[in-house]
């Protein structure tokens, strides 16, 4: 592999961004085409399409967690809590995302700026 | 034109147009906030344009950004971001007995591939008839398409012209994970994945480089080995 290829990978500047989506973008239309058109009706074990459905909720639970107490490699508590507090009390309510997002970072804003 | 309409007369099929185009409208919100978070997150308007068009899987989208945002590389960014895309895969094997009478012939299957994610799949399984589940995931997978784009173009521009920090929008990331996540608690699986995948990412986060405890939290799925 080039070795600006690795540099970017590693430490991307923003027009590089380009590089990831146009990935990303390839992998998901492969995912969602293998299962729709090449592979049919075929059964996949039991086992691996229950780990498979497991996956967002392993990964949104992570990145709650990373989003909320964490900034770069650091640990911390700061006004996000009090968002994240509001917004699992809202959608716990069954409120709209809008509403959600809204409250939430109403929350964040108003901690902030005390 | 009197043609393509004159299905609607029909009131099943006018239920399912509704609740295909409803689903839509919702989505166009959780688009807005993506929009946001994305240039929020260091993305330009096109970036993140491209995103909802060419990726067209919301929480991936998402999780991708969220790591970029947070400083994390590519790699990273695009491992979490696939590894959430995989689901499609599953959706797309549920869809393929109904694919040759959804959507014909091999090019159009092709197109109709780019469609295949959550709510498409949930709209079309739910209906009894092939004409139905052809219907519902045309109108959800065109009508959701749509409005996901308008709502990411809008919320970019918007959120390009204010201040996130002071607006506390770098709440919008979590938020809308909190409100992608909650369907899936439902299981006792679904909730051992999550406290596993939230505790694993806690734990790695000061140690390795950013976004790879995403990455390490996948292993929490391997609690699906165990039990029904």
């Amino acid at each position: 592999m080039p070795y600006w290829l690795v540099y970017e990978m590693i430490s991307p500047e923003p027009q590089h961004l380009w590089l990831m989506i146009v990935a990303l973008a390839a992998t998901a239309y492969l995912f969602k085409m293998f299962g729709l058109i090449v592979l049919g009706s075929q059964q996949l074990p039991k086992v691996f399409d229950r780990c498979l459905g497991l996956i967002p909720a392993a990964l949104l639970a992570a990145l709650v967690a990373k989003d909320t107490f964490s900034i770069g490699q650091t640990l911390l508590i700061d006004a996000r809590v009090a968002g994240f507090t509001v917004a699992v009390i809202a959608a716990w309510r069954r409120a709209p995302l809008i509403v959600v997002v809204v409250l939430a970072a109403g929350a964040t804003a108003l901690v902030r700026a005390l | 034109m009197k043609r393509f309409f004159a299905p609607l007369t029909d009131p099943i099929v006018r239920r399912v147009v509704v609740a295909s185009l409803t689903l839509g409208g919702a989505v166009g919100v959780f688009a807005l906030s993506f929009g946001v978070a994305s240039v929020s997150a260091g993305a330009s308007v096109w970036q993140t344009c491209a995103l909802s068009f060419f990726v067209f899987t919301g929480a991936s989208q998402f999780s991708a950004m969220s790591v970029v945002g947070a400083g994390g590389s590519l790699v990273a960014a695009f491992g979490g971001a696939a590894l959430l895309a995989a689901r499609n895969f599953v959706y797309g094997l549920a869809l393929s007995s109904s694919a040759k009478s959804m959507a014909g012939s091999l090019p159009r299957r092709i197109f109709a591939a780019h469609f295949v994610i959550d709510e498409t799949t949930a709209l079309a399984l739910a209906q009894e008839s092939p004409r139905l589940r052809k219907i519902a995931f045309w109108t959800t997978g065109i009508g959701l398409f749509t409005f996901w784009n308008l709502g990411t173009l809008i919320g970019a521009l918007a959120g390009n012209a204010i201040d996130p920090q002071k607006f506390g929008l770098d709440i919008a990331f979590p938020a809308a994970f909190i409100v992608m996540l909650l369907p899936h608690l439902r299981t006792k699986l679904g909730r051992q994945a999550a406290a596993l995948g939230g505790a694993l990412c806690l734990i790695s986060i000061s140690f390795l480089p950013i976004g790879i405890p995403i990455l390490i939290a996948a292993c929490a799925v391997l609690v699906g080995l165990r039990n029904d």
